[in-house]
């Protein structure tokens, strides 16, 4: 994000709040070593004069300087999108909080002849503001998809079927954000046309993925559609089949689909 | 969790060209539950995979709460920097395995994801198994193994303000940690170093993986990514140096 920058007036290493997405990267990646700030600083500056080089490790914190900050709503929200463990309370996933077909053989949440989306702002590592993110909802829902109701930015749309979002924090960055639609597979080029479209009036990057679900021989029908359409169908995921329900009472596939919620 | 969905390879360039070399060091296979349906003895079940895994010399193995075989360290010593602990830490992750989350685990082979599917399988163990690959490699692994796939997942490229994206090579090596733990700025650093001699590509991947939060971060390909990076080096030049953006008929795509 670039939010950390070492001020020329005070010296001191600085984060901009507003580019800032809470990720909590540079306090959870760091190695730490917890030297004095004082013994640091003054062996800096005599390398300095001395116009050496110190070549540490780059991925130490000499004096563990960063400590997390208490967040308040409507920040708050930067952390659980940005932060990989901190799992989203509306679905209980991990991550970006999305479980996608990751699961489809123990939900079956995308059938025999649907496809489903995942849009995900920000990523890889330009980060998105929410207003950005409705601006595709908005163009979404006008085309009369289904939001995944399983999905952390559904849960903070005001109203699911003009795809608004929560005015208070449509200024808050994340680091990405995924929205999760499902379609009758015949849509899939016109949902694909929607995105690109309004992809080029984000100030901000889309990456999108399209899943299906397979034919009892694992065939499926979406890639020879990609690459009709001029999309590549190179890389992507491949839920092998291997789930089963194995808590009692919890039912086959597709009556699970009602009730589970995917971690 | 679409960490790791959207792995940049020259495939996604704005041209990539009739021989865009295939990535054949890179597979991910996953483990993931789902709330009452199959999450009871989750833990037992994830460390059954975690060890299944281990028995097939993958790269990097993880757990999606707690990070991969490589972590950061809290109480370091400045010797550090002179003697830093570079090993994997397999026990550590299996240890740390304590209730939802996902676990997964990175193979250099596509042989060693073969016979760690096949493993899988017999092991019946219940919770939902993918693998994050190129789809004809899953494909083919799929069929080798007697499995029929269950649904497909495409990654079908960036949109957007891709000018705003970093170099090719920066982004195959910062997109191995999909969650973006691994920034662009340090993955640039990283390649510097290694070009400046400063580190070789195994400490540069090893620093790279220590951010990355679930463990999915290759390692081997990122070393020899890196190593492709150095003056001279022999390398496929297809993506390298290149912007992933460009200008044609939809100056927002990257494919």
């Amino acid at each position: 994000m670039g939010a950390i920058a070492v001020s020329p007036a005070i010296n001191r290493a600085v984060v901009d709040a507003d580019a800032c997405v809470e990720c909590f990267t540079c306090h959870r990646g760091m190695s730490k070593e917890h030297l004095n700030p004082t013994f640091v600083r003054a062996v800096r500056g005599l390398a300095r004069l001395a116009r050496f080089r110190f070549d540490p490790e780059p991925d130490v914190c000499p004096t563990d300087a960063i400590v997390p900050e208490e967040l308040a709503w409507p920040r708050i929200v930067r952390r659980a999108f940005s932060d990989p463990q901190v799992p989203h309370e509306s679905t209980g996933i991990h991550g970006r909080g999305t479980a996608e077909v990751k699961t489809n053989d123990v939900t079956g949440r995308v059938g025999t002849g649907e496809a489903g989306f995942v849009v995900e702002f920000g990523r890889p590592g330009i980060g998105a503001r929410f207003r950005d993110i409705e601006r595709m909802t908005t163009s979404l829902a006008a085309l009369h998809v289904a939001f995944e109701p399983m999905n952390p930015v559904t849960t903070l749309m005001t109203d699911v079927a003009r795809g608004t979002i929560r005015p208070d924090i449509l200024g808050e960055k994340v680091l990405s954000a995924i929205v999760e639609i499902k379609v009758p597979f015949d849509r899939v080029p016109e949902v694909l046309a929607c995105v690109r479209d309004v992809a080029r009036r984000l100030d901000t990057v889309v990456a999108v993925g399209v899943s299906t679900r397979c034919h009892p021989d694992g065939s499926e029908p979406l890639r020879a559609l990609l690459e009709r359409e001029g999309y590549p169908a190179y890389r992507g995921k491949t839920n092998l089949g291997l789930g089963r329900v194995t808590v009692a009472g919890a039912g086959a596939p597709g009556k699970a689909a009602a009730a589970a919620r995917p971690w | 969790m679409t960490n790791t969905l959207h792995r940049y390879s020259e495939h996604y360039a704005r041209e990539p060209g009739e021989d865009a070399s295939p990535v054949t060091d890179d597979y991910i296979v996953f483990a993931m539950a789902s709330k009452g349906v199959n999450d009871d003895d989750l833990a037992a079940k994830y460390r059954a995979f975690l060890k299944l895994a281990l028995e097939h010399d993958p790269v990097n193995i993880g757990d999606a709460t707690h990070g991969g075989w490589l972590r950061p360290q809290r109480k370091l010593t400045p010797v550090n920097h002179w003697r830093r602990e570079r090993r994997p830490d397999p026990e550590t992750v299996l240890r740390g395995v304590d209730g939802p989350t996902t676990v997964a685990a990175v193979f250099d082979t596509y042989e060693k994801l073969r016979a760690f599917v096949l493993a899988l399988a017999k092991a019946d163990i219940g919770v939902s198994i993918n693998i994050a690959a190129p789809m004809d490699a899953a494909q083919r692994c799929c069929r080798d193994v007697g499995l029929a796939r269950h649904s497909v997942e495409y990654s079908v490229g960036f949109r957007g303000r891709v000018e705003r994206l970093p170099e090719a090579r920066t982004l195959e090596l910062s997109t191995m940690c999909g969650h973006g733990m691994v920034s662009a700025a340090f993955a640039r650093k990283m390649l510097d170093w290694v070009r400046e001699n400063r580190r070789t590509p195994a400490e540069a991947a090893a620093y790279m993986a220590r951010f990355c939060s679930c463990g999915v971060f290759n390692t081997r390909r990122a070393e020899r990514l890196l190593e492709a990076a150095r003056p001279g080096a022999d390398r496929p030049a297809a993506g390298q140096g290149d912007r992933p953006g460009g200008s044609d008929s939809d100056p927002t795509a990257v494919r």
